[in-house]
């Protein structure tokens, strides 16, 4: 705890705080992440439905139909999320012809740096060399984003094609109806595995950001931890004097005590289906 | 007498008791002087009073009390007397006791179903320990008891009997037609189930339950259980091995649609293990949704026949109709999918198979590697954190 309450919670009265994310980024992620925990909350005892603990929940919660009707109205959230985020990227890039949506140090599409980052942090990870510098989005959290970006479309189109099969059934042959239901689950277990675990771990659980990442909450960071995280970036921003105009308010303690409850709650629903989860794969 | 009883209808035995009764025996006047007194005790402290009142409405009401005492002519009455022995005018019921389960019984074989024996009224009256609506409880004082059913090995039934649908239907609706123990076990011959003449003998099933459900029966018998034991095959179910035997539910109900399919499954081992594999049965198993597909939602229940019999509900040609009737829209496509598709056997679901595997390798591949990845850099961080601590006596993010 203390490193996070040197670094974030107690600022210091000329510490400077820098936007990272807008507030329609973090909305999106809260969207994000409450919705997927409902779909992994209601799909965990679909995919495990001979545990004990799926039969108990779906009791407690009226049933299958409850579990069922959770599990479409949050895949309809998500679903609109996620179409609202195209039509973004759309409008910047295509519409706005905003630079460096697609392409570049700022963009989210992985480049040679990025594999070049990897193999160097490894390096590092075991002495073999000095901790890589990263840009604004480094190689794990693009993995994070196309992790999401795959997922979304898979267990999307597998989800709806599961709910309307008949319709689905028009134009897609009758084994497509069973892989499907394969895909779906497959892919859901190896997306709630990967965020419950290696994501939570690499974004917030690790010594440098422990207990938790706030800025995804309050959408700024503090000079210092800019500096660190994402020496590249800030540089890049010095030397064009844009500095200045990413400078952000520093964050109300009220908002940063209501997000770590949030977020707490997030993770711990998590871990909690994570350990579940396990418990019915390997039993 | 007891050839006179078994040869004569019983209202003639009336006639001659009531003429040659006073010659033989005490009038009941006599007795009830004595007996009529709520509080008479024999010798051994059991109570010997009669209700007259009581008897008189009885069903034996008209007869002498000698006529069943037979050992009592006189009094003071003799040291020793014999028990009274219901065979003498009831002999074919008696013959039926022979060789039942209840024979051997210690406590009197008729007062213990029948009641007290100077109480006793015909069946078809409501007051009756054995009219149709009273058969239960009557049965249930020994049927229903733990200590009867560990003694004899036997499940106790009463209460698996009384929430079943047709205990509901004879202690809530009162139905007389409702099936009582006596309705499938019989009364007086009862046997043991594993007695071949008994009709709760497995393959004597089928007709037992049938007595009621002709229509099922008939459906049964066409479909491949019911051939199967006609034929003789043990193994193939009976009315009871799907329903069960006393605690048999609604069918529809949520309760019996969620535990009917894994008996199908106790025989269909493979069928099941590849049901329990699909939408159906993940959505099934979780309860509180009954409409999902269960084996017999597509195979039917009772005529069930193989997929090949153009009348089977899964032939090829009746897919779209059986699939349909649950999935609006369903076309010859749509009924491709396989409900009992193997995803491990690379023979039989080729597609599958392989859609499976890469799905597995993908998950395998990507979570091992960022395990591997996260747990070194978390070893790392947190040595380079320690070593920051001891050089700067604080650390920063």
């Amino acid at each position: 705890m203390p490193d996070l309450e040197q670094a974030i919670v107690v600022p210091a009265e000329k510490q400077r705080f820098f936007t990272r994310f807008t507030a329609a980024q973090r909305y999106m992620h809260g969207v994000l992440f409450s919705s997927f925990l409902g779909l992994a909350a209601t799909g965990l005892p679909m995919r495990f439905s001979q545990s004990f603990w799926a039969r108990k929940f779906a009791s407690a919660v009226g049933g299958f139909g409850a579990i069922i009707f959770f599990h479409k109205l949050c895949a309809l959230v998500l679903t609109v999320a996620f179409l609202i985020h195209l039509k973004n990227i759309f409008t910047r890039g295509i519409v706005n012809r905003e630079k460096g949506i697609f392409w570049g140090p700022n963009s989210m599409v992985a480049n040679w740096k990025d594999v070049k980052d990897l193999v160097n942090h490894m390096r590092w990870f075991v002495g073999l060399g000095k901790r890589p510098t990263f840009g604004r989005y480094a190689y794990w959290e693009k993995f994070d984003y196309w992790a999401v970006f795959w997922g979304m479309l898979i267990i999307g189109f597998s989800g709806y094609a599961m709910w309307f099969a008949p319709f689905f059934a028009r134009f897609l042959p009758g084994w497509a109806l069973n892989a499907v239901l394969v895909v779906h689950s497959e892919e859901g277990l190896l997306a709630i595995l990967f965020i419950f675990s290696i994501h939570f771990v690499n974004t917030h659980l690790r010594p440098d950001t422990f207990p938790m990442d706030m800025v995804i909450f309050t959408g700024v960071e503090s000079e210092e931890e800019f500096k660190h995280k994402r020496p590249e970036e800030f540089e890049a921003l010095a030397k064009q004097g844009n500095l200045e105009a990413r400078l952000g308010p520093a964050p109300a303690t009220w908002w940063i005590n209501f997000a770590r409850v949030i977020g707490f709650t997030a993770i711990l629903i998590g871990l909690t289906l994570l350990v579940l989860t396990l418990s019915a794969y390997f039993s | 007498m007891k050839v006179v009883c078994s040869i004569m209808p019983k209202f003639l035995v009336f006639i001659l008791l009531a003429v040659a009764g006073p010659g033989l025996a005490f009038a009941q006047t006599d007795c009830i002087a004595c007996h009529g007194d709520a509080g008479m005790q024999d010798g051994a402290g059991h109570s010997v009073s009669v209700d007259a009142q009581r008897f008189h409405s009885s069903i034996h009401g008209s007869l002498e009390c000698s006529n069943c005492h037979t050992t009592i002519k006189e009094y003071p009455h003799p040291e020793k007397v014999t028990p009274v022995a219901c065979i003498t005018c009831h002999a074919d019921e008696a013959a039926g006791l022979v060789g039942s389960v209840h024979e051997d019984g210690k406590d009197h074989p008729c007062t213990s179903c029948h009641g007290d024996a100077h109480a006793i009224v015909a069946k078809s009256d409501p007051k009756s320990a054995v009219y149709p609506l009273n058969i239960p409880k009557t049965c249930g004082q020994c049927h229903g008891t733990e200590g009867m059913a560990k003694k004899h090995g036997l499940a106790s039934v009463y209460p698996l009997y009384i929430d079943s649908i047709h205990g509901f239907a004879l202690s809530k609706e009162g139905l007389l037609v409702a099936a009582n123990c006596q309705t499938c076990h019989g009364s007086h011959h009862i046997l043991r189930h594993t007695d071949p003449l008994s009709a709760t003998y497995k393959s004597n099933i089928p007709d037992t339950c049938g007595k009621c459900h002709a229509g099922i029966a008939t459906d049964y018998a066409e479909g491949v259980h019911g051939k199967a034991i006609a034929a003789g095959k043990k193994d193939a179910p009976v009315c009871s091995d799907c329903h069960t035997a006393h605690a048999i539910l609604q069918p529809t109900e949520s309760e019996f649609r969620s535990q009917s399919t894994p008996i199908c499954g106790s025989c269909h081992k493979e069928k099941f293990s590849t049901y329990r594999d699909t939408f159906h049965s993940q959505l099934g198993s979780l309860g509180g949704y009954v409409e999902t597909a269960r084996c017999w939602d597509c195979h039917g229940a009772h005529e069930i026949l193989p997929a090949s019999d153009p009348r089977s509900p899964v032939n090829k040609a009746n897919l779209v109709k059986t699939c349909g009737r649950c999935h609006a829209g369903a076309n010859e496509s749509f009924v491709q999918y396989q409900p009992h598709a193997n995803a491990h056997n690379r023979k039989l679901n080729p597609a599958l198979y392989y859609i499976g595997l890469f799905m597995n390798l993908l998950l395998v591949s990507v979570l091992t590697f960022f395990l591997i990845h996260t747990i070194l850099w978390l070893i790392r961080q947190r040595l380079e954190q320690v070593k920051r601590k001891s050089t700067e006596g604080g650390n920063h993010a």
